[in-house]
């Protein structure tokens, strides 16, 4: 008896903690596709009822919206290559070998973590304007870069510690050396793992605004552009935008869910 | 490769690759120092230094700015309440998921998706419901609470308590599921008999949490703890996107002095102080949290 009114009390209490989750989310979605005259009526609508595509297309039709999603996506693109382009290879160094300085390498590199990493892009923006980067996707790039690089060695290196040795061994006893074994035996079993690492690196860069606001004026990326406009735009903007904004991310989890505790578990070791 | 040179080229082998590792590590190791190390020097540089001249001059421009104080205090503020209002709804996410539940996967699932929504975006989320003609607004009418034709302001400059209290809720609902996983992970590491034996001796679900749990969950609470305070120091787009001038937070003045006022000087040195901050409550949680030997003794 009193454990079954345990049982229904916690899952009363789960349910409520998972709408808690979920209503803000329902809203958005409710209010980027509302008609124009819903999204300003009120009350407003609480079930789908005036439904359209007009919102999100006013909000796509903007001026300026399209070029910084482009631009959004590339500074994504070039973030994911620098992260992983760099972190990849020592990810494995800290996997695979007990070098001397390793462990003072994995510290050093928890530690950045100490440090709000985004604040630095106002000295950031001082040397982008000495090096002529200033305003470009590239400067933005690099500061997100700085970003998700400490990021992206810890979870390759997990990924790596997750792949047995002896198969790489193996490989190279048969005729690899360590490149071609790295290439034909490792990486293909670490694909998974570092493909959910990259799809991470680029939502931690999509997501990015104070970096992006900073270092750009007229290059914006979509948020910094969101931003920027955010008090001066009409609600369906907003709204629109919001949604926009957020629906990578909850495709992200839904893609990544498996890896997220490799990521998350192993870097708190 | 004949059989017979076999030996003495594996042996070359493995010394030609022991500088590997430092090869692989030091493209990381120079972006750093480039792009992390080195603008942070050029931080404190910037703050201290002006025309070529050390001076304490943009500090007591930042110091003097009306907004200086109230962004301090905000994003203490804020800090010292989203924190534990957060601990205590991540462990409680991450015990339901972690213990005997119906499609727990599921509830796990919906649990993390807050996990990487973007500050702004969630910003966003919430003015849509804290808005005068929102969602929240709207759903009060429907339980008849309030009058209807005077819809409540929940965005309100001059009632700074509430106003604060939504960003709270925002920031609550966005960052809290970074918590919990970092917890989740931790609690599949203690092992089911340590709880098993708590029951066999009669403690109950309050004592084994107390005596049991939470003790060996001090090194994932520890860098989650680490992880939060550090993120709650650059709070910056959930509180414009919600409240716009009505309030401030250190990482907005920042940007506001960057981009408004363009004094890069006094953005400098709002950029110094919230990283010696951040430093600072890091070793905090690091002291206040170290697991003393005598206690694990007793």
């Amino acid at each position: 008896m009193r454990t079954a009114a345990i049982g229904t009390v916690k899952y009363a209490f789960a349910i409520l903690l998972a709408l808690w989750v979920i209503v803000p989310i329902y809203f958005i979605t409710l209010a980027a596709f509302s008609t124009e005259e819903a999204v300003y009526a009120y009350p407003k609508q609480l079930v789908p009822r005036d439904m359209s595509t007009d919102t999100m297309r006013f909000f796509l039709d903007s001026e300026g919206v399209v070029p910084s999603l482009q631009r959004s996506i590339l500074v994504a693109l070039l973030t994911l290559v620098i992260a992983l382009g760099l972190g990849v290879p020592a990810g494995y160094a800290l996997a695979r070998f007990a070098f001397r300085g390793a462990d003072t390498f994995r510290l050093g590199i928890v530690a950045t973590r100490a440090f709000p990493i985004v604040i630095l892009s106002i000295p950031l923006a001082v040397i982008f304007l000495r090096w002529g980067i200033d305003d470009t996707v590239y400067g933005v790039a690099i500061a997100h870069a700085a970003l998700a690089l400490p990021f992206a060695v810890l979870v390759t290196s997990s990924v790596f510690a997750g792949i047995s040795v002896e198969l790489e061994e193996a490989a190279m006893t048969l005729g690899c050396n360590r490149f071609s074994a790295i290439v034909r035996i490792v990486l293909p079993l670490a694909l998974p793992g570092l493909a959910a690492a990259a799809i991470f690196v680029f939502i931690i860069s999509w997501n990015e605004v104070f970096a992006a606001a900073i270092l750009t004026l007229e290059e914006r990326t979509l948020p910094a552009q969101i931003l920027t406009l955010l008090n001066a735009s009409p609600l369906p903007f907003k709204f629109a935008g919001g949604f926009f904004l957020l629906a990578p991310s909850l495709l992200v989890i839904l893609v990544i869910r498996k890896y997220l505790f490799n990521m998350w578990g192993r870097v708190v070791k | 490769m004949s059989a017979a040179a076999q030996p003495a080229s594996v042996g070359q082998r493995i010394r030609r690759w022991e500088g590997l590792p430092y090869w692989l590590v030091l493209p990381t190791l120079a972006y750093l120092v480039l792009f992390f190390g080195w603008p942070m020097v050029e931080a404190f540089t910037l703050a201290f230094r002006e025309e070529g001249v050390w001076s304490l001059d943009a500090f007591e421009r930042m110091y003097d700015d009306l907004r200086f104080g109230e962004a301090l205090k905000t994003t203490l503020i804020l800090i010292g309440v989203i924190v534990p209002l957060q601990f205590a709804l991540a462990v409680s996410m991450a015990l339901l998921v972690n213990g005997r539940l119906r499609a727990r996967g599921l509830f796990l699932y919906i649990f993390l998706l807050p996990l990487a929504i973007s500050d702004l975006a969630a910003g966003i989320v919430w003015s849509s419901i804290f808005t005068e003609r929102g969602y929240l607004n709207t759903i009060l009418q429907h339980l008849g609470i309030g009058d209807p034709n005077l819809p409540r302001i929940w965005l309100d400059p001059t009632d700074q308590t509430t106003l604060l209290g939504t960003v709270v809720v925002a920031e609550i609902w966005r960052s809290t599921a970074l918590i919990m996983i970092i917890l989740v992970a931790g609690l599949q590491s203690i092992p089911k008999e340590f709880n098993e034996a708590a029951e066999v001796f009669g403690a109950g679900f309050w004592q084994r949490l107390r005596t049991v749990t939470l003790p060996m969950l001090k090194p994932s609470i520890q860098v989650a703890l680490l992880l939060r305070v550090i993120l709650a120091f650059e709070v910056f787009a959930t509180v414009i996107a919600i409240a716009g001038e009505g309030t401030t937070v250190l990482a907005a003045e920042a940007y506001r002095w960057e981009t408004t006022n363009q004094d890069e000087n006094v953005a400098a040195a709002y950029a110094s102080l919230i990283l010696v901050l951040s430093v600072v409550s890091a070793l905090i949680v690091l002291r206040l949290l170290r697991t003393k030997k005598e206690q694990l003794l007793r």
